[in-house]
């Protein structure tokens, strides 16, 4: 049965931090980076005000935010933290031993430019760079997004064969700070979608110890990986599995990807979070001049769900990737994903590669529409293309 | 998994990834216990019982638990942990430990 739902105007933050609300984590040890603060800054007036019993660990860094929940989700706590940008930088020994140690911490991060030169604002360049660190990553268009894979995170994570931490990435400041109308559903609803933790090892049971992050050199660090590996394979399953499921709370779907006018379309741009909804505007407006152009939002980049990917684009003759990050020396870590889905179909569609909204750059419906013009006229490249570079 | 990791039989030889448990978890409390490190051992310490003092030093600060320490008296060293490295030899206080090269007593 659907949940009641009240509708309440909320920054994709604060709808963030109603859901950690909901959940109610044992444990939530962080510490404040721009654009991310807001989520923690509200979960820490829920604690005050007694509304959550979590434990807030106030640390002195993210390294020591990341270390706090890795020792409370082996100890079997729900852990959770947030952050971005340098932040999820100087986490980054840790993010590691996170997913190694196989914690299902749920980490929501405002997507934000890694300095240098120092920027505050959005970009992929944060969380892009921790791509091959075996953290799920799910991306979000907006705050309802937001706030719901949140608690689709936690179920994917959580589950006995995955048993992996997610980022559950937002646009910095641009859907972080962007006041919104957020469905939030009844807190029963909720609680019964979530249940309880079910930890494989205890670490507490002293009856039974066991050791946890014990060395392993030439021995066994490769069967441990491979055992990663896997769980990162079950997880596209478990993926949707999971948004079936939360489907009967909410209403809502969640597929790997969302394909917008897509059928018959002979140009197709693929991209990511909050520029989906400046490119959705633009394939309305080209379709009423009768132009067939489509959109494929991506909502889940790791695991990369290739075949499904490969299924949504197979039609199209065109495709522009636009990538809100470079991978430097490299094609961007969108595009060349997609490229990489591509290979084994015989008749490939042409390809185009874009990097826009740098630090925070807007990303304009005109750059959009002149991405659909080039894609439209077949005229690509194998060189990366720019949209709103000067 | 039914059965603790690693059984005496699995440390014999190696595991493959379908066996073990998640994140390399040692799920068997005190499995250190059949890993005789005494091979290890290049040097051995050998104790004079005439000038020992029974003072414990050698027992408390052995890395390995290796030198037994029981109402007031030292005991054998457990030739099955100790590593050589001789820190007892370093802090016995009446210099009642010496050392003899491991290949002197495998011949």
């Amino acid at each position: 049965m659907k949940a009641k739902f009240t509708i309440v105007p909320l920054t994709a933050n604060y709808a963030i931090a109603e859901a950690m609300r909901q959940i109610s984590p044992d444990v939530v040890a962080a510490y404040p980076i721009t654009p991310q603060s807001a989520i923690v800054e509200r979960f820490a007036k829920f604690v005050a005000n007694g509304i959550v019993d979590t434990e807030m660990v106030r640390v002195e860094s993210e390294h020591s935010a990341m270390s706090a929940c890795v020792g409370a989700s082996m100890a079997g706590a729900r852990a959770m933290t947030a952050t971005c940008s340098a932040g999820l930088a100087l986490m980054w020994e840790i993010l590691g031993v996170a997913s190694g140690l196989r914690c299902p911490i749920v980490m929501p991060v405002a997507n934000r430019a890694l300095s240098a030169p120092i920027n505050i604002h959005c970009d992929h360049s944060d969380s892009m760079g921790a791509r091959d660190l075996s953290w799920i990553q799910i991306y979000c268009e907006n705050a309802q997004e937001a706030y719901e894979n949140v608690f689709l995170a936690l179920k994917l994570a959580e589950h006995s064969d995955v048993q992996l931490p997610v980022m559950v990435c937002e646009d910095g400041f641009i859907t972080s700070h962007c006041v919104q109308n957020v469905r939030i559903y009844e807190d029963d609803a909720i609680k019964k979608f979530i249940s309880e933790r079910k930890p494989e090892f205890d670490l507490l049971d002293l009856k039974s110890p066991i050791t946890v992050g014990a060395i392993e050199l030439q021995d066994y660090y490769f069967e441990t990986k491979r055992q990663q590996e896997e769980a990162m394979g079950k997880a596209l399953k478990i993926y949707l599995d999971a948004g079936k499921e939360l489907s009967k709370t909410t209403g809502n779907k969640y597929p790997y990807s969302e394909s917008y006018r897509l059928e018959d379309a002979d140009a197709v741009i693929v991209t990511m979070s909050s520029a989906a909804g400046t490119t959705k505007a633009v394939v309305d407006r080209l379709r009423g001049n009768g132009k067939k152009v489509g959109l494929l939002k991506l909502r889940l980049f790791r695991p990369f769900p290739y075949d499904a990917v490969r299924k949504a684009l197979n039609a199209a003759e065109t495709v522009g990737v636009l990538d809100r990050s470079f991978s430097f020396g490299a094609y961007a870590p969108l595009f060349s994903e997609i490229r990489n889905s591509m290979y084994p179909l015989a008749k490939k569609p042409r390809l185009q590669s874009y990097v826009f909204g740098l630090g925070g750059r807007d990303l304009l419906e005109s750059h959009v529409e002149q991405a659909f013009k080039e894609l439209l006229s077949g005229l690509t490249t194998k060189e990366e293309k720019y949209l709103g570079l000067r | 998994m039914k059965e603790k990791f690693p059984t005496k039989e699995q440390l014999l030889r190696k595991c493959g990834w379908l066996e073990i448990p998640k994140a390399g978890t040692i799920t068997r409390a005190a499995s250190a216990l059949d890993n005789k490190t005494g091979s290890w051992r290049a040097f051995r310490p050998i104790i004079d019982e005439k000038k020992c003092i029974n003072c414990g030093f050698c027992a408390a600060y052995c890395p390995d638990n290796a030198v037994p320490f029981k109402d007031g008296k030292r005991g054998k060293v457990n030739l099955d942990y100790c590593k050589g490295c001789l820190i007892c030899m370093q802090v016995c206080p009446v210099k009642a430990i010496k050392m003899e090269e491991e290949a002197k007593f495998n011949k």
